[in-house]
């Protein structure tokens, strides 16, 4: 039922609005700093419209990063995030798929034991295990790599188990109608499987690249030269500590540099969300 | 050389029996249907046949090869499913040719084909479709091209009209027997519905809790049931089966008390306790061979069902529109001596009197 009393449809907007508000005022705010001089910024109370020097503070982050802080060049840390993110994501998704498919489709020794194993990893964050995998980086040589950034983070018992859950949905009759065909299991994977699968790569390709490319921790630890840190550390290691100030106008543009590779992944991939939502029956 | 052998085939899970011994010969071009209640074994024979259930014991033969230890893609088979198993990403010409490319067949020879038996099932607006798009005949059909652009030496269809409508099974019941008359290709058809299995059989299989309870053609199980059981399943409505006892001069039955007179005395049963099988179409509400109690009438608009009672047995009598006996009425009946059908009571064998 449709109510039509303008004053609760006042109401509703303005609580929406609220929200959106609530939710979008400090990246407006980080956005307003990002386009302000120094002096601009540590004005207090900083203005709360856009100032003009966008362009130059944008440009002189990506090439120089800040003066006071690290200087290593944003537009290379931009590189190293986006690097890390894509394999981390595809290689999630691409191990995860194909554990999924052999747990789920075939009979094998310890098969339930290897699936309850890769469960239990669930329970443990990469914080539990992190000075056992970095000594094993380490060792391997892989600090200061990209194999070092990606590798140690790239399986993913959270993929595996919603691909199996997914798996479990597919009617059996498709495998079955392909063994008929004289489809062997890779080509079934390949030809059935795989773009069923579609909709939720999709998804989790979103999650599993936010993921990669907010990840902190993992690659301070793995990183120590400039020409490797990623975008989130760059934007942390701008503001020197002590009584420095910082020069916020660039970390600011920094952090929105860094929010917009996500946001733009997150706004491609609706379109494959909704597409496979309203196309799929089985 | 029969096209199709089972020969004392028999699948268990574990301990667990779930066909046991079962022996068939299919000849070429043969339509066989096998019928039987949910849970009888058959779709589970029908699955060892296609290769996705392994044989427990026996042999299958496809035109004289055994084929027990065959991948499903290299006994020749196609299969029809009851979900139809159309891949749901690909449209209805890729889902006909994905066989046939896996096989390596030329493009020319691929499009020949499945344009061929888009003909035949006119399908030919449909192709570029998702089934999705398509009705639940139309998905049917598709599976039918799938399994028809094979050129299979046997098709095997599991319960392909149970997920239509009544309207829709009729018509779908029709195109496939039009279709096995065009293609004369050996068919394997499982079903519940024995309605089915009268009207598309050239020969029935009648399966029982893992059993072949009989094989032969509709008419021949029709006339001549093996045991109750198949004498209960085949013929809507089912046969009356009465335990019943012959009178010492065979000449009668007594059904719990109430005196059955027989046109036919039957001496070989004298004084034995029987099963006693006539179907509803077999009696006339006329004469007094026996008599029992209306309990109801149903109406079918071109007969009247008349269930009565007889002792403490019920009992159904096809009746013309025009007799309409009142409920709790008594009315007499009769029957021929050529319809009477006789089981024994612990077996549930046919008896020959």
């Amino acid at each position: 039922m449709i109510e039509r009393r303008p004053f609760l449809t006042f109401v509703r907007h303005a609580v929406l609005i609220a929200g959106i508000a609530a939710v979008m005022f400090p990246v407006y705010v980080a956005f307003v700093a990002s386009t302000l001089s120094f002096d601009e910024v540590m004005h207090v109370p900083m203005q709360l419209w856009p100032g003009h020097h966008l362009l130059e503070n944008y440009a002189a982050v990506i090439a120089h990063g800040s003066a006071k802080g690290s200087s290593a060049p944003v537009g290379t840390m931009m590189v190293n995030s986006l690097v890390m993110a894509l394999v981390i994501a595809i290689g999630k998704i691409a191990i995860s798929v194909i554990s999924a498919f052999a747990i789920v489709y075939f009979r094998f020794p310890l098969r339930q034991t290897f699936f309850w194993m890769i469960f239990i990893t669930l329970m443990l964050p990469v914080e539990v295990r992190i000075l056992p995998t970095y000594q094993v980086a380490a060792d391997l040589k892989l600090v200061d790599t990209y194999a070092g950034l990606t590798l140690p983070l790239i399986a993913s018992a959270t993929a595996t188990f919603l691909f199996r859950q997914f798996f479990l949905t597919i009617p059996d009759e498709y495998a079955e109608a392909a063994r008929i065909d004289g489809a062997g299991p890779l080509r079934f994977f390949w030809d059935v499987v795989l773009p069923l699968s579609r909709t939720n790569m999709a998804a989790l390709f979103v999650i599993m690249f936010i993921y990669g490319w907010n990840q902190y921790l993992w690659p301070l630890l793995v990183t120590t030269q400039e020409s490797m840190y990623t975008t989130v550390i760059g934007i942390k290691r701008m503001i020197p500590g002590g009584d420095a100030a910082a020069e916020w106008h660039l970390v600011m543009a920094t952090a929105m540099l860094a929010m917009l590779p996500p946001a733009l992944v997150v706004l491609l991939m609706q379109k494959w969300f909704v597409k496979g939502l309203v196309e799929t029956e089985k | 050389m029969a096209t199709l052998e089972l020969r004392d085939v028999m699948k268990s899970y574990g301990a667990n029996a779930v066909v046991h011994g079962v022996s068939m010969n299919i000849d070429e071009g043969e339509f066989v249907v096998i019928v039987g209640p949910s849970g009888c074994g058959k779709s589970t024979l029908l699955r060892m046949v296609a290769g996705l259930e392994e044989i427990t014991a026996g042999e299958i033969a496809i035109a004289g090869t055994v084929v027990n230890r065959l991948e499903p893609k290299d006994r020749d088979i196609a299969m029809v499913f009851q979900n139809y198993a159309l891949y749901p990403h690909m449209n209805v010409y890729d889902n006909m040719a994905y066989g046939l490319r896996i096989r390596g067949m030329s493009k020319q020879e691929i499009d020949a084909r499945v344009r061929d038996a888009a003909r035949i099932l006119e399908l030919g607006a449909l192709l570029e479709r998702k089934p999705r798009q398509l009705s639940g005949g139309q998905r049917q059909r598709v599976a039918m091209g799938r399994a028809i652009v094979r050129h299979p030496k046997v098709f095997l269809f599991d319960e392909p009209l149970s997920n239509l409508d009544a309207k829709l099974r009729v018509q779908m019941r029709f195109e496939l027997q039009n279709l096995h008359r065009r293609l004369g290709v050996t068919s394997l058809y499982v079903t519940h519905d024995q309605v089915e299995a009268m009207t598309l059989g050239q020969r029935i299989l009648v399966m029982n809790a893992g059993r072949a309870e009989q094989i032969g053609t509709p008419a021949g199980i029709y006339a001549n049931p093996a045991t109750t059981f198949v004498a209960g399943f085949i013929g809507s409505p089912p046969m009356n089966l009465l335990q019943a006892t012959v009178a010492a001069d065979g000449a009668a039955l007594s059904v719990d008390g109430a005196r059955v007179t027989l046109p036919r005395p039957v001496p070989a049963l004298a004084g034995r306790s029987v099963v006693f099988g006539i179907r509803p179409e077999n009696l006339r509400l006329a004469g007094s061979d026996f008599n029992f109690e209306v309990v109801m009438v149903e109406s079918l608009g071109a007969d009247h069902l008349v269930h009565g009672r007889i002792g403490r047995q019920s009992i159904i009598v096809r009746a013309g529109a025009d007799a309409n006996p009142g409920s709790g009425s008594r009315v007499g009946a009769t029957f021929d001596a050529a319809a009477m059908h006789w089981f024994d009571p612990a077996t549930g064998a046919r008896l020959n009197a």
